[in-house]
């Protein structure tokens, strides 16, 4: 799904961002500025807890049914008038939207923020075929003329700011004016301009999905910014890509995902754009409407019963900006369209251990995440458990150097002491006399092999002469 | 009330004073301690790098050595997480419907030190005197595993004496995260600077935390920038007395 392969592991390239000055004081305000708003708008709901779990629940019976949902969809988006196309995987799904675009002649769509097409790097594959895919959200469009990645799932710029984008503005939007200053306002209208003609000369526009509704066939959208509903309603041809598991089983389960997005993600009540569309209606908005069902290993994540609960994600990024490890390292380090603890899970089981298995490991395991997620996705749960994969799978696939590999010798060694009294009460008897030639002053300073990493910011008591339980059997 | 300490591989060998202080604060409030020797480690780093296998008997071992206790009791706010929270896993993954019933009927028994005192003793007072400015952080699995809430903070400023100062982004992790820190080392002490960072704008002398494998990690940095300030486990604190009148002049 990315070019992970070529990525470096999590701690590589999270040295490199650590490093970034310009990086950690934009993300670390962002962040910090999102989260409290958070906080505010989650406790002026009494039922926050009840939303939470119901929102889990719904999530637990769709991804259970997801075949007779997916099914009851095709038909109610048939009888309405779309036209549904099954996609295996991120090839199959760009080909079809490239076909589609093709047959209409058009060399220039208009694109509305999209994350799953973000993941099957759609634009490129339009690219290849000679059609420019204009993103159209601001932050997505800032990415795009900067040749960037996003480094978040709802603010994809979140690291850059606003000299950077007026820097930029400057340098590739003609309709940029020299003395343009940093302004929100002034930045945005610019962005205005440029999009205006895009969105009224394209014939084709293209979306994500936030809910697919199995009952009526209805499709939404959800956004602060306006661009999405221009993309969805002007052009005359519509495409929407959409994973599998974005479904809701009837029109009333909106109004549960519909208080637990806003609040979530952006800290708002009610987003501010809600467009919602079923099939197509004659003089009113596209005249064709194709739904793409993507697929892309989301089926094998189905198969892993406790992995699978990452298919409740409602792409919401509340535990981004809540995870010490992200506000820190940015987006860009997990290397992956899906960043931050929800990442951390879903890439390794989309992508693959051989791509993504640095990732499981990018978590202290802090419990922040789980904390806030609005459908109760149990991350460090799923961590561990993906952890215990890679472990598993560095066994197998590692042939003799991943058997013998030094932390796995060293966790079945100690497995092995802790598993015997007197091999154990041996072992702390042998520390406090081997570790004699690293105790300087009454701490340790340098440590030596892996663990390295923790004298090069700390220091170490020495172990003291007495255990607790030499004490204890003095003492009685 | 009869209470088995469960002191954890990591205090026993590295910080047996924050056992002796638990020894001492539970005996002074008249609960009768026991220390079976059987007791190992719980397996939590095993459990959490991805090692599940190796975490099986560990597990075994702990519910052989506790299983005749009334309360295990803990000054490790993680491994009674791990005990509480991932035992019963663990024990399914063995396959051993007996070692699951075990785990099932012991896990509920297994305290941390502070719900022992607060919920079952019913002290907040445990006539402690600790004449110090402190701040305290409250450790990730305690806050959020075990759902500690302010117990600790209640026992601490019921301390004579003492001076409890706030601590700013309180709940955000210091970065420890067991192998994390290794694994993961720039981004751990990324963490723990910004933590050491609030730490000293309280202008505390002490930092207090209900685990010592955070404090450890706090007080390895505190230590290396030798920043005059000290990290402490809670027991530690609440083990100190007020001299006796006559004994002395106080620090």
């Amino acid at each position: 799904m990315t070019d992970a392969a070529k990525h470096p592991s999590f701690p590589e390239a999270a040295r490199t961002a650590l490093a970034d000055t310009q990086l950690r004081h934009n993300l670390g305000h962002a962040t910090r500025t999102i989260r409290a708003k958070r906080a505010v708008v989650v406790s002026e709901l009494d039922d926050w807890e009840q939303l939470r779990e119901a929102g889990r629940a719904l999530k637990e019976r769709i991804v259970r049914h997801l075949d007779d949902y997916l099914i009851g969809l095709e038909e109610a988006v048939t009888r309405a008038g779309g036209t549904i196309h099954w996609a295996r995987d991120a090839d199959e799904c760009n080909r079809i939207v490239g076909d589609i675009i093709a047959a209409h002649g058009a060399d220039e769509v208009v694109k509305a923020k999209s994350l799953t097409t973000e993941e099957i790097k759609l634009n490129e594959a339009l690219l290849e075929r000679g059609i420019k895919a204009w993103e159209t959200d601001l932050a997505q469009l800032i990415i795009q003329l900067s040749d960037d990645m996003p480094s978040h799932i709802l603010v994809p710029a979140i690291h850059k700011n606003r000299e950077q984008i007026r820097e930029l503005f400057v340098r590739t939007l003609e309709e940029a004016a020299d003395d343009l200053s940093d302004d929100p306002r002034e930045l945005a209208e610019t962005a205005r301009r440029h999009l205006r003609r895009l969105f009224l000369e394209s014939k084709v526009g293209i979306s994500g999905v936030n809910f697919a509704v199995a009952e009526t066939g209805t499709v939404s959208v959800v956004e602060s910014e306006g661009n999405g509903r221009m993309c969805t309603t002007l052009p005359e041809v519509l495409i929407s890509v959409m994973g599998i598991e974005k479904i809701v089983p009837s029109w009333q389960d909106l109004e549960v995902y519909l208080q637990l997005l806003p609040r979530s993600s952006t800290a708002e009540r009610m987003n501010p754009y809600t467009s919602l569309w079923t099939g197509v209606r004659e003089g009113d908005g596209p005249q064709e409407f194709h739904l793409v069902l993507l697929d892309n290993g989301r089926t094998d994540v189905l198969a892993d019963t406790v992995g699978r609960q990452a298919l409740n994600c409602i792409r919401c990024s509340a535990c981004l900006n809540v995870c010490p490890v992200y506000e820190r390292t940015g987006g860009h380090a997990y290397g992956s369209t899906y960043p931050g603890p929800i990442g951390a899970i879903l890439t390794p089981m989309l992508s693959g251990l051989d791509e993504a298995g640095s990732l499981p490991y990018a978590s202290s395991l802090c419990g922040a995440c789980y904390e806030v997620c609005p459908v109760k996705i149990n991350i460090p749960e799923v961590l561990v458990h993906l952890r215990r994969k890679v472990v598993e799978h560095e066994r197998q696939a590692g042939g003799l150097a991943g058997r013998v590999a030094p932390e796995r010798l060293a966790m079945q060694t100690m497995a092995r002491v802790f598993a015997d009294r007197r091999l154990y009460e041996a072992a702390q008897r042998t520390g406090r006399l081997a570790q004699w030639p690293l105790v300087r002053r009454g701490k340790i300073e340098r440590l030596p092999g892996p663990l390295a990493g923790w004298s090069s910011a700390r220091d170490l008591p020495p172990v003291p002469r007495q255990s607790f339980r030499d004490w204890w059997r003095q003492r009685s | 009330m009869r209470a088995s300490l469960f002191i954890t591989c990591f205090n026993d060998t590295m910080f047996p004073r924050t056992g002796q202080a638990v020894v001492e604060i539970l005996e002074r409030l008249g609960v009768e301690v026991d220390f079976p020797l059987e007791q190992t480690c719980c397996g939590q780093m095993h459990f959490n790098t991805g090692y599940a296998k190796e975490t099986i008997p560990l597990v075994r071992r702990f519910v052989r050595a506790f299983s005749d206790s009334e309360v295990v009791v803990s000054p490790s706010a993680s491994c009674v997480a791990m005990v509480r929270d991932h035992y019963g896993q663990v024990a399914e993954l063995s396959g051993d419907a007996s070692l699951a019933r075990e785990v099932e009927s012991l896990t509920p028994r297994v305290l941390e030190l502070t719900e022992l005192l607060v919920d079952e003793l019913g002290v907040e007072d445990v006539g402690a005197f600790f004449p110090r400015r402190v701040t305290y952080h409250p450790t990730c699995h305690g806050l959020r595993m075990l759902k500690l809430g302010d117990r600790p903070l209640r026992l601490l400023r019921a301390v004579r004496g003492i001076e409890v100062l706030e601590l700013e982004e309180a709940t955000e992790c210091c970065g420890f995260g067991g192998t994390f820190a290794v694994k993961n080392a720039d981004t751990s002490i990324a963490m723990l600077t910004d933590k050491v960072r609030t730490i000293l704008d309280t202008g505390a002398e002490v930092c207090v935390a209900a685990d010592n494998s955070c404090l450890m990690h706090i007080g390895g940095a505190l230590s290396r920038q030798r920043a005059g300030v000290r990290a402490m486990h809670l027991a530690e604190i609440l083990a100190q007395t007020e001299p006796a009148p006559g004994a002395g002049s106080t620090a």
